[in-house]
């Protein structure tokens, strides 16, 4: 965090009207993407997604294939591009990271007691620093929402300080899990609380809890982004996840990131998809741009 | 294509500015478009008595579309007494559940249609595909079944009294939104036992004309519902025939005062809906990415071309420089351009006379010293077109703070406490709609109470909805369309 950026009071965060948020959101998927529009937007969706597995069965040869398939997601179209990470427990960083080589796909680990994050502290700092010592590139954190629905907001923000930390050189992901937050003004609060902590990423959810990203949350956070933004000229990235599983949902969100936050996010520097089945979805609409016709899933490995 | 850099996987790729996605049109052929359209009196079409038609085009191309019959005041005689005697023959005496019956025929078969009417709507008025078929269409079928509901209960909706039918009513409606306009006028007549002769406006005929076919087909009496073309001269010969008993007009304060001054000392019954120069205010309270949305749905809806139109933006200003920040990126979202395009948010100005209209505010604004913001994007090279236009600077002295544009023209100005701007909003000859943006309840309210408006939308604007009463205070007119309170004109009440 930049020494001049002042934080603020959070108990007096902007504030979001539901059928308002709700109304714009809808509005974006009135768009009707076509052609050539089409086609980018699937390819640059495909190189967003932080392709996850996140399950207590997770196996070093699950991790493996995973990556695999992240590097080479569909040989039958030469060329594409590759997913923008692989997204995994701690204890699988150093597996990922020894697999995807100088490939350039990067490797992301949940911490702090990823999903609730009810540890202790320094169960967290410890989480977080065997993911960074092995390895990863990328920090998703859980913030405290216990604390947070509290309205213990300077401990939430002291932790994700204190992670940000411990991060180094590995960009920080803050999950704001905001299937438990409730509101939207709650989700704009958090927001704002995890950008001025240091967050480089804001994320909606661990994909553990219902709902996970939807459209209106996106956009809340979106625009506490923008925000942010015009107050402090830094850039934060954004990364829904959860629940966004196929191509026509996905250009919908490519859609609101370019009318709310414009071309400079429109990369998977500042944007991420948290998902796993997205990928395949995707492919299977950039092979029915570029021949014509729908293949059968059987045509798509499902590493 | 993906970079080969090692290191750097990350895709540069444009998914292309905002504006500029592939096109992706509504077929065109959808619309049946005759080239030549009759008048619709006692049930079927007939040619006009002057012999004389003129065209209708489409103002994003300048293209004929087709031309239309100009009815004189010989016509318009024919249309009154056809709707007359069906009006003592048939439809008063009719059975308000039988009325009903043909009223829900009529929203059924507008929602059959629906496709084709939202096509020939944006073909011919200019306004973008995707408000004609998400707003003016469904809104106008929704109409006539709110009305067709209240047909066999007029007795419920007004206890105590004996409700009867007036008559013959004389409808003249706007350009702006040809088809719900015809919907508001004709559903509430007919529901409450009148006939019906309606006019359409000169420029925008097409889907009162199909309304009419589709009427036809729905074997209504002849005679109930008469729907005729023409300019002002039609409209005035309508308004001063003697057999003319209600009078339902839309259109601009001017015109307005003409009619009313005509009717004086007439047993004919009147309803204006006229201009409008709405205040739509924010709060430093609000939640200002909804507000600034709402703002921009609030004055660039349907080109600006709207009566209740949110033209006049009040900013607190301890928010004025973060609000029209966020004003002036979202302009920069918007895409002008072919209203048939399902993309496009912005369509073509109504005709070259309005263009001209709105162009000659635009220099005003300038010559008063406002600050003029337009978007970047850029117009059809044909066509009519205006850039959606921001100006700062303005004082309740401008003129485009105080006349009605009808344009994509937001004049934005700035107020420091409540009292202030309940006096700034009031202080207009209009009283069509205000707008209020605050998170606070006890302030909606209390600016509700305050504010001189017919309707006042909070936290929302520009929402409509059949059960819901809409009509001005003071020169914006007076009567009330829409909702229980649509009913009243259309009935003696004793």
């Amino acid at each position: 965090m930049k020494p001049n950026i002042k934080i603020p009071d959070f108990s007096h965060t902007a504030v979001v009207d539901q059928v308002g948020i709700e109304e714009r959101a809808s509005r974006f998927t009135k768009r009707s993407i076509k052609n050539e529009t089409k086609m980018n937007g699937l390819l640059l969706a495909l190189n967003m997604i932080d392709l996850t597995t996140l399950e207590g069965k997770d196996t070093v040869g699950k991790v493996k294939q995973l990556c695999t398939k992240a590097m080479h997601l569909h040989k039958a179209y030469p060329g594409l591009p590759t997913v923008a990470a692989v997204c995994v427990y701690p204890s699988m960083v150093g597996v990922a990271k020894k697999a995807l080589g100088d490939s350039g796909v990067k490797v992301a680990s949940v911490s702090t007691a990823f999903p609730s994050g009810q540890a202790p502290t320094q169960v967290k700092i410890d989480d977080t620093k065997y993911a960074v010592e092995n390895g990863a590139d990328e920090i998703d954190m859980v913030i405290s929402r216990g604390k947070f629905l509290q309205g213990e907001y300077n401990f939430v923000f002291d932790e994700i300080a204190l992670i940000k930390e411990i991060c180094g050189d590995a960009r920080l992901k803050v999950i704001l899990e905001t299937g438990e937050l409730g509101t939207y003004d709650r989700v704009r609060k958090a927001s704002d609380i995890a950008m001025y902590a240091g967050a480089d990423f804001i994320k909606t959810s661990t994909g553990k809890i219902s709902p996970a990203a939807t459209m209106p949350v996106t956009l809340v956070m979106l625009e506490a982004i923008r925000d942010f933004y015009y107050k402090t000229g830094k850039k934060i990235a954004m990364k829904p996840a959860g629940g966004i599983s196929k191509a026509k949902l996905a250009l919908h969100y490519l859609v609101m990131l370019n009318e709310v936050l414009g071309e400079d996010w429109m990369n998977n520097e500042w944007f991420r998809f948290g998902a796993s089945s997205l990928a395949n979805d995707l492919l299977m609409q950039i092979m029915k741009q570029k021949t014509g016709i729908y293949q059968s899933s059987n045509y798509f490995s499902i590493d | 294509m993906a970079k080969d850099d090692k290191k750097d996987n990350t895709l540069k790729l444009k998914f292309d500015s905002a504006r500029n996605l592939a096109p992706a049109p509504e077929s065109k052929s959808i619309a049946k478009i005759k080239p030549q359209y009759e008048l619709f009196i006692n049930g079927s079409f007939v040619k006009p008595e002057s012999g004389k038609y003129f065209d209708t085009i489409n103002p994003a191309t300048e293209e004929k579309l087709s031309q239309v019959a100009e009815a004189s005041p010989a016509d318009v005689d024919k249309a009154i007494k056809s709707a007359k005697s069906a009006y003592q023959k048939v439809w008063s005496k009719m059975p308000g559940k039988e009325r009903a019956k043909y009223i829900f025929r009529i929203s059924r078969m507008i929602q059959e249609k629906a496709r084709e009417f939202a096509v020939v709507e944006s073909l011919d008025g200019g306004k973008p595909i995707r408000e004609s078929r998400d707003f003016d269409v469904p809104t106008a079928a929704n109409h006539f079944f709110y009305y067709a509901g209240w047909a066999d209960k007029l007795n419920y909706a007004f206890p105590t009294k004996t409700p009867r039918p007036v008559g013959v009513a004389s409808q003249i409606i706007p350009w702006n939104f040809p088809l719900l306009m015809a919907a508001w006028k004709i559903a509430p007549a007919l529901a409450t036992g009148n006939t019906v002769v309606l006019k359409s406006a000169e420029t925008t005929p097409l889907t009162a004309l199909m309304l009419a076919e589709l009427i036809q087909e729905a074997d209504l009496p002849p005679g109930v519902v008469n729907i005729i073309t023409g300019a002002g001269e039609t409209g005035a010969a309508m308004v001063s025939h003697p057999d003319t008993d209600k009078i339902a007009f839309t259109g601009s304060t001017d015109v307005g005062k003409i009619i009313q001054k005509a009717v004086a000392s007439t047993h004919k019954k009147v309803t204006l809906e006229l201009g409008g120069k709405a205040a739509n205010i924010i709060f430093d309270d609000a939640p200002l990415d909804q507000a600034v949305e709402g703002v921009i749905n609030g004055i660039f809806f349907n080109q600006g071309h709207v009566c209740c139109a949110g033209s006049r933006l009040y900013v607190q200003e301890s928010v004025y420089d973060i609000v029209l920040r966020k004003l002036k990126d979202r302009l920069e979202t918007l895409i002008v351009g072919d209203p048939l395009d399902k993309n496009t948010d912005i369509g073509a100005i109504n005709s070259r006379g309005q263009l001209e209209t709105i162009q000659k505010y635009l220099k005003i604004g300038v010559q008063e010293g406002g600050e003029i913001y337009q978007s970047s994007c850029p117009l059809p090279k044909k066509g009519f077109f205006c850039s959606p236009t921001l100006f700062t600077n303005v004082s309740q002295s401008s003129r485009i703070a105080q006349e009605e544009i009808f344009g994509p023209v937001l004049s934005i100005l700035t107020f420091r406490t409540e009292d202030e701007v309940i006096e700034k909003a009031n202080n207009t000859p209009y009283g069509l709609s205000a707008g209020v943006w605050t998170d606070k309840g006890s302030k909606i309210f209390n600016m509700t109470t305050k504010l001189r408006a017919g309707v006042v939308w909070a936290n929302t604007f520009n929402k409509f909805d059949p059960t819901s009463p809409f009509g001005g205070f003071k020169e914006s007119g007076f009567g009330r369309e829409g909702g229980l309170h649509g009913l009243m004109p259309y009935l003696h009440l004793d």
